[in-house]
C-alpha cells in the first residue's frame, strides 16, 4: 500500500501525545514502579577499584543484619551460561559481554562486586555498606592520549555497523602535493546518556519457574532473548512489560547489569525482586566513547575538495570491540575523489562503551565539519558555498544514488531563516558590548533505516481499534504517531484508537534505536490495519444485498467509522453493522513489514540537517551563550510537527550539551570518572538553551520506507555541534577543537 | 546510608542536649546533609531536626542591621523586602545558587555549614583527608576542575561552595551561635577555616553548638555592589569562580571596598590589602587590576585548575568595574554585564 493511503485527517497534522495525560498523572508505569506483593529490593555494591583481583568479599556482617535475605557474590550465585554468545544481545558488539558477579577479577572502576537483597531498599541500602571486600589493585590505563599508539583496527565487524569503506583514490599522494591545507586534531570525550529514569528491573516471580519482567529497556525483545539465553530458560517463562520509558539514548538498548542481578536474585530466591540504580551507577556501564580524530585534507582555490584523511581513535572496553560509524560521514557529505577514512580503537580499563545518541555521527561530524570551516576561512569562500561548491549527488562510499536527499534546499531555508546572508565572513567582526557575535553552520546526517516489524491491528464493533507491537516508546512519541495513522488506515478518531507498545506477547518487534522505529512500527501498523480494511470490505461483500459486491479496495473509503463507496459516500455502512452481519467479535490482523530489500541494493538512505548556530562569547571571561539555533531537516515525511520538532529540539539540546557542557572526568591514576552526579556532570539547564527554531524540509522519499519517513531521533544532534564550534571561532577567530567548549579553553 | 536516631526538639536547650550525643548533627532543609547521608559521607548516629527552633524570622537589630534567623529558607531571605532593598549583593548572592526548589527547602545557618564539592570527598571509594581524616587527598593530583587556588595546604584543597556564603563575608556579618557553654559571636571572616592539617573541620563551630542568627550590619552597599558568578552553565552549577563586591563611594572616589571570592578556597576570600588599595582611589582599570592582583597574591593553581587565576583576575577586574558603575549582575542576567 503506497503513503498516501494514510494521508488524512491525522497524520502529517500535529498532534499532542497521547501518553500525556498518563505521564503527567502518573499513571504512567517505569520499570521500577511494577510492584507485588513480598516484593524485595536490591542495592548493588560497586568496585571501587578499576583493575585487579577481589582478595575478600565478606558479607557475615551483612548478613547478620535481620530482614536481609540474601547477598549475591560470584562467589555464591546461581550457574548462568557458559558461553559468551549467551550474553550477546541483539546490539552487542563482537567479544566477550560484561557478566555481574562472574569471577573474582575487576575490569572496571564501578564494577558490580555484589547484590544486597533485603524486605526494604533502606535496609538493602543500609546494609550494601557492610559488605566488606579487599583487592589486589593493579594499575589501571584510562588515559587515550597516552596509549592512543596501541590503536588497532578491530578484527571483526560490529554487525548493523559499516566499516570505513576502501580508500579511494590517492589520498595521501594528492595531500603531499596540496598548498591548501588543514591538518588537525579533535577531540570528544566520554559523554554518559543520562536519561532521568535510572536503570532499573522489577523482576515478579509468577511461580513455576515463570517471571515478568520489567525493565528498563529500548526493546522487550531483546531483554527477553537476553533473559532466555543466559538463564536458560523458556520464552513462555519470561514476559517482559516495559510500556514506558524515562528516556533513553541508547543507554536501554544492550541489557544493563541491574537486569542479570534482578534475574539472578528472582530466581534463585523465588521471590519478586526490584533493582534501582543510583544515579552514580548510571556512571558505571556504557557511554559514548572518548573519540581522538585527525582531519587532513586539500583544496583547490576554487574550493573543490581534493583529498581527503580522516582517522578515528577511540576507546572500547577490554572485552569487547565497540565499534561506531564516526568518519564514514565524511566521505559521505563531501564529494571527493581521493578519500581515505580511518576507525580504530584502544582498549582501556573501563565498560564497553554504549550507543548514544546518533552513535558516531556528532563525534566524525564535530570533526570534518570543523575541519570544513577552517578551510572556508582559509580559502575565503563562504561556509555554506564551500559545502554546496563539494556537495555529494550520491554515497560516495557506496557508489549508491540516495533514495532521497534535499540537503540543497535545507542549506537555502535554513539560511534563509537565520538571515545568514547577513553574514559579515571576517571573524571577530561582530561586537555589542562585552560580547564576540558569531555564526556558524556545519552538516549533519544519520542513517535512514526500517527494520522488519510486525504489528497487529484488532477492530471491535464498538467502532475501537487497538493497533499492538512490542517496539518501545522511549519518550520521543512512538505512541502518538502509530494512533494517528492507525486512525487514518480506518477511518476513525484518535480516541477510538489504542495503542500498546513494550510487551513480548505482542507482534514482534526490533530494538527501538537507530532513528528507525517510526518508519519500521509505523509501516507495520499500517500494513496491519490494511489487512482490517480488506477483511472488512470482504465481510461487507457477503452482507445480504450490499452495495459493494464487486467493488475494489481502491474504489471505497474508510470514514467515520464506516465503509463508504468512493463515488458515492452517501452509500455506506458502519463497522459494527459489517461484523455483526457476520457474527464477528472482533477482526483480529497481524501483518510485518520490512525495507524492500532491491531498494536496499541499489540506494542509499540518510537524513540530513543544515544546522546555523548563532553564539556570544565573552571574550574576557570566556563564557559562550548559544544565542539562536535553525535547525533546517531533511528527513522525509513528518508525521507529526509537533512530536517531530520536540524530537529535534532534543537532539539540538544534547547538541549544545555536547558543544559546550557534556565531560566525563577521568581521573586515570584510578581509572574512574570523578564527576558521576548531575552536580557536576554537566548538561545544559534551561538558561542555557535560547531560541531553537526547527524546519522541515520537504523530502518525499517512497522507498525507505512503505509510509515515506526516514527518521528523526538522532538527526538533531548531528552537526549541532559543529556548527556552536564554528560559530566561536566566528566570533573570537580561536578555533576549539577540544570539546566541551568550557570558559578556560576561550580564555 | 547508615541507621539513625532522630529527635525534634521544642527549644533551644532540648536541642543543645540532644547533639551532646555523639555522631549526632543537625538538620534543617536537609538539601545537603541527607544528600551525603545516602553516600554514606555522613554517618550521623542522630539526626537532631532544628525545625521547631523559634529561629526562623528576619528582624531589624537596633542599630539599623538586620538579624536573619537560622532557620530562615534562602528563598525568603532572597525576596524578604528589607534584604531586596538594603542588602540586594545578598539577596543576588542567594539566587545565583541552587534552584528554586533547594532554595525553598534551603536555611541560612545550613548554607553556612555545606559541605565542599569535591568529588572525592563525595566518593568513599577514594581517599580524603577531609571525609577521612589522614587518608589523603585525591584531589592534588587528581581530577581538580573545580578546586581552590588560595589557603590550600598539602592535605586539601577543596571549596567551599556556597554563594550566600561570598556576599556574606563581603558584608561582614556576625553569626551568632549559642552552644553548652553558653552563646557567642562570631565574625564571618572566623566562622569558616582553611584547610591546613585538618581539612576535616570546614569550621570553627564547637561540638555542640547551634547557629541560631546570622546579623547583618547596619552598612548596606545597596549602590555599589555585584555578585559576579562565573561557572561552567549558565545556572544550577558551582562556581569555578564568584565575586562578591560592596563598594562606598564617595562622588567619584571609592571611599571604602569590600571583595569577597567564592569558588578559589576553602572560605569566602578576602585580602583587606586589596580592599585598602581601592580606598580613595578613582575607579579604573589599573586600580582594578592592581587589587585584583593583591587578592590573588599566593594563588596556586593545580594542572586542572591553573585557568582559575587567570579567570578570577579578570573576573574581579569586571566585578569592580561593575559595581563602580552601579550596574550590578543580576543572576536571571543571561549576559555578563
Amino acid at each position: 500500500m503506497s503513503a498516501s493511503a494514510t494521508t488524512g485527517l491525522h497524520t502529517g497534522q500535529p498532534r499532542s501525545r497521547v501518553d500525556g495525560h498518563a505521564k503527567v498523572t502518573g499513571a504512567a508505569k517505569y520499570a521500577a514502579e511494577f510492584t507485588a506483593s513480598g516484593l524485595l529490593h536490591g542495592v548493588v555494591v560497586s568496585s571501587p577499584i578499576a583493575k585487579g583481583r577481589i582478595t575478600k568479599l565478606d558479607i557475615t556482617a551483612a548478613m547478620a543484619v535481620p530482614g536481609v535475605v540474601e547477598v549475591f557474590t560470584h562467589q555464591n550465585r546461581m550457574r548462568t551460561a557458559w558461553r559468551n554468545a549467551k550474553f550477546q544481545d541483539e546490539v552487542a558488539p563482537p567479544g566477550a559481554p560484561f557478566r555481574a558477579l562472574y569471577d573474582d577479577k575487576i575490569v572496571y572502576s564501578g564494577q558490580p562486586i555484589a547484590l544486597v537483597v533485603a524486605e526494604t531498599f533502606e535496609l538493602a541500602r543500609y546494609v550494601a555498606t557492610l559488605v566488606h571486600a579487599e583487592y589486589d589493585i593493579e594499575a589501571p590505563s584510562t588515559d587515550l592520549r597516552a596509549v592512543r599508539g596501541s590503536a588497532y583496527v578491530p578484527s571483526k565487524k560490529r554487525s548493523g555497523i559499516n566499516p570505513p569503506p576502501k580508500p579511494r583514490g590517492d589520498a595521501p599522494g594528492v595531500l603531499a602535493d596540496s598548498q591548501i591545507r588543514v591538518d588537525a586534531e579533535y577531540y570528544q570525550p566520554a559523554e554518559y546518556h543520562n536519561p532521568m529514569e535510572p536503570h532499573a528491573s522489577t523482576v515478579i516471580w509468577e511461580g513455576g519457574g515463570k517471571i515478568t519482567v520489567h525493565d528498563k529497556t529500548q526493546g522487550v525483545g531483546n531483554t527477553q532473548a537476553y533473559i532466555t539465553n543466559v538463564f536458560g530458560l523458556k520464552k513462555d517463562d519470561v514476559h517482559v512489560v516495559a510500556p514506558y520509558m524515562g528516556g533513553g539514548f541508547g543507554s536501554g538498548l544492550r541489557p544493563q547489569y541491574q537486569l542479570y542481578l534482578t534475574v539472578l536474585a528472582t530466581l534463585q530466591l523465588e521471590r519478586s525482586v526490584r533493582v534501582v540504580l543510583t544515579r552514580d551507577q548510571m556512571f558505571t556501564f556504557g557511554h559514548r566513547p572518548e573519540t581522538i580524530q585527525t582531519v587532513s585534507f586539500s583544496a583547490r582555490q576554487d574550493g573543490t575538495v581534493t583529498a581527503i584523511r580522516h582517522e578515528a581513535i577511540a576507546e572500547t572496553s577490554t572485552f569487547e570491540d565497540y565499534q561506531e560509524v564516526v568518519v564514514n560521514w565524511t566521505g559521505l557529505t563531501t564529494s571527493c575523489e581521493n578519500v581515505e577514512l580511518d576507525y580504530k580503537l584502544v582498549q582501556l580499563d573501563r565498560y564497553t562503551p554504549a550507543d548514544m545518541r546518533a552513535p558516531g555521527a556528532p563525534t566524525g561530524q564535530f570533526a570534518f565539519e570543523s575541519a570544513l570551516d577552517e578551510m572556508s576561512y582559509k580559502l575565503g569562500i563562504d561556509p555554506i558555498e564551500l559545502r554546496l561548491r563539494n556537495y555529494a549527488e550520491t554515497d560516495e562510499n557506496q557508489g549508491l544514488p540516495h533514495t532521497s536527499k534535499a540537503l540543497r534546499d535545507a542549506y537555502r531555508l535554513g539560511a534563509e531563516k537565520f538571515g545568514w546572508a547577513g553574514r559579515n565572513p571576517q571573524p571577530r567582526s561582530t561586537c555589542e558590548g562585552h560580547e564576540l557575535v558569531g555564526w556558524g553552520t556545519a552538516t549533519g546526517a544519520w542513517d535512514a533505516q526500517m527494520q522488519k516489524t510486525s504489528a497487529s491491528a484488532t477492530l471491535t464493533p464498538d467502532g475501537k481499534l487497538t493497533v499492538a507491537t512490542a517496539s518501545a516508546d522511549i519518550g520521543t512519541g512512538t505512541y502518538t504517531i502509530l494512533t494517528q495513522l492507525a486512525a487514518d488506515a480506518l477511518g476513525l478518531s484518535m480516541e477510538a484508537v489504542t495503542t500498546k507498545l513494550g510487551d513480548t506477547d505482542l507482534p514482534f518487534s526490533p530494538l527501538e534505536g537507530g532513528s528507525w522505529t517510526a518508519a519500521s512500527a509505523g509501516s507495520a501498523v499500517q500494513a496491519a490495519c490494511c489487512k482490517v480494511r480488506s477483511a472488512l470490505l470482504g465481510f461487507a461483500q457477503e452482507m445480504p444485498s450490499s452495495p459493494f459486491k464487486d467493488v475494489t479496495l481502491d474504489q471505497v473509503d474508510f470514514k467515520e467509522g464506516r465503509l463508504v463507496l468512493r463515488n458515492n459516500p452517501g452509500i455506506g455502512v458502519a463497522y459494527g453493522d459489517i461484523m455483526q452481519a457476520s457474527g464477528l467479535e472482533q477482526i483480529h490482523m497481524e501483518e510485518s513489514a520490512a525495507r524492500d530489500p532491491a531498494v536496499q541494493k541499489t540506494h542509499a538512505s540518510y537524513t540530513h540537517s543544515a544546522v546555523f548556530a548563532e553564539v556570544r562569547v565573552d571574550e574576557e571571561l570566556g563564557t559562550v551563550r548559544v544565542t539562536r539555533i535553525v535547525n533546517a531537516i531533511c528527513a522525509g515525511r513528518i508525521l507529526n510537527p509537533k512530536t517531530a520538532r520536540s524530537q529535534i529540539i532534543g537532539g539540538v539540546v544534547f547538541g549544545i550539551g555536547m558543544a559546550l557542557h557534556e565531560e566525563a572526568l577521568d581521573d586515570s591514576k584510578i581509572g574512574r570518572f570523578m564527576n558521576h552526579n548531575f552536580a557536576e556532570y554537566h548538561i545544559p539547564v534551561n538558561a542555557d538553551i535560547q531560541d531553537i527554531e526547527v524546519i522541515f524540509v520537504d523530502e518525499p522519499d517512497d522507498m525507505t520506507s512503505p509510509i515515506g519517513v526516514k527518521g528523526l531521533g538522532e538527526i538533531g544532534i548531528c552537526g549541532t555541534a559543529a556548527a556552536i564550534a564554528n560559530a566561536v571561532y566566528h566570533a573570537t577567530g580561536r578555533r576549539v577543537r577540544d570539546l566541551p567548549i568550557t570558559i578556560d579553553k576561550l580564555l | 546510608m547508615n541507621r539513625f536516631s532522630y529527635a525534634r526538639p521544642d527549644t533551644l536547650t532540648a536541642a543543645i542536649q540532644a547533639l551532646a550525643h555523639p555522631g549526632a548533627r543537625a538538620i534543617a532543609g536537609g538539601t545537603n546533609l541527607i544528600d551525603l547521608m545516602k553516600y554514606s559521607v555522613e554517618v550521623p548516629s542522630q539526626l537532631v531536626d532544628i525545625t521547631h527552633l523559634p529561629f526562623a524570622k528576619i528582624e531589624l537589630l537596633p542599630d539599623g542591621g538586620l538579624r536573619v534567623g537560622a532557620l530562615v529558607k534562602n528563598t525568603d531571605a532572597a525576596y524578604d523586602a528589607r534584604i531586596g532593598e538594603s542588602y540586594p549583593l545578598l539577596a543576588d548572592a542567594i539566587l545565583s545558587g541552587a534552584s528554586p526548589q533547594l532554595r525553598n527547602a534551603a536555611t541560612t545557618g545550613g548554607n553556612l555549614l555545606q559541605r565542599t564539592r569535591c568529588y572525592y570527598f563525595y566518593d568513599t571509594a577514594t581517599p580524603c583527608n577531609k571525609r577521612q581524616p589522614g587518608s589523603g587527598c585525591s584531589a592534588i593530583g587528581g581530577t581538580n576542575r573545580v578546586h581552590a587556588i588560595l589557603g590550600t595546604s598539602a592535605d586539601c584543597i577543596a571549596t567551599h561552595p556556597s554563594d550566600m556564603c561570598v556576599a556574606l563575608a563581603a558584608l561582614e556579618a556576625v553569626v551568632q551561635v549559642s552552644g553548652p557553654e553558653g552563646d557567642r559571636s562570631i565574625l564571618f571572616s572566623d566562622f569558616h577555616r582553611l584547610p591546613g592539617a585538618e581539612p576535616d573541620k570546614d569550621t570553627s563551630l564547637q561540638p555542640g553548638e547551634i547557629i541560631t542568627s546570622v546579623d547583618l550590619p547596619a552598612q548596606h552597599f545597596s549602590s555599589n555592589y555585584t555578585y559576579l558568578k562565573l561557572r561552567d552553565r549558565a545556572s544550577y552549577a558551582f562556581a569555578l569562580v564568584s565575586i562578591a563586591v560592596a563598594l562606598e563611594m564617595e562622588g567619584a572616589t571609592i571611599k571604602a571596598a569590600r571583595i569577597a571570592l567564592g569558588g578559589v578556597a576553602h572560605k569566602p576570600w578576602r585580602v583587606p590589602a586589596a580592599e585598602e588599595a581601592l580606598a580613595g582611589q578613582t575607579p579604573g582599570s589599573e586600580v582594578f587590576g592592581k587589587a585584583a592582583d593583591l587578592m590573588l597574591a599566593g594563588a596556586q593553581g593545580q594542572p586542572g585548575n591553573r585557568f582559575k587565576i587567570a579567570l578570577a583576575r579578570k573576573a574581579i577586574v569586571r566585578a569592580l568595574k561593575q559595581a563602580a558603575n552601579g550596574t550590578p549582575q543580576h543572576a536571571t542576567d543571561k549576559q555578563i554585564q
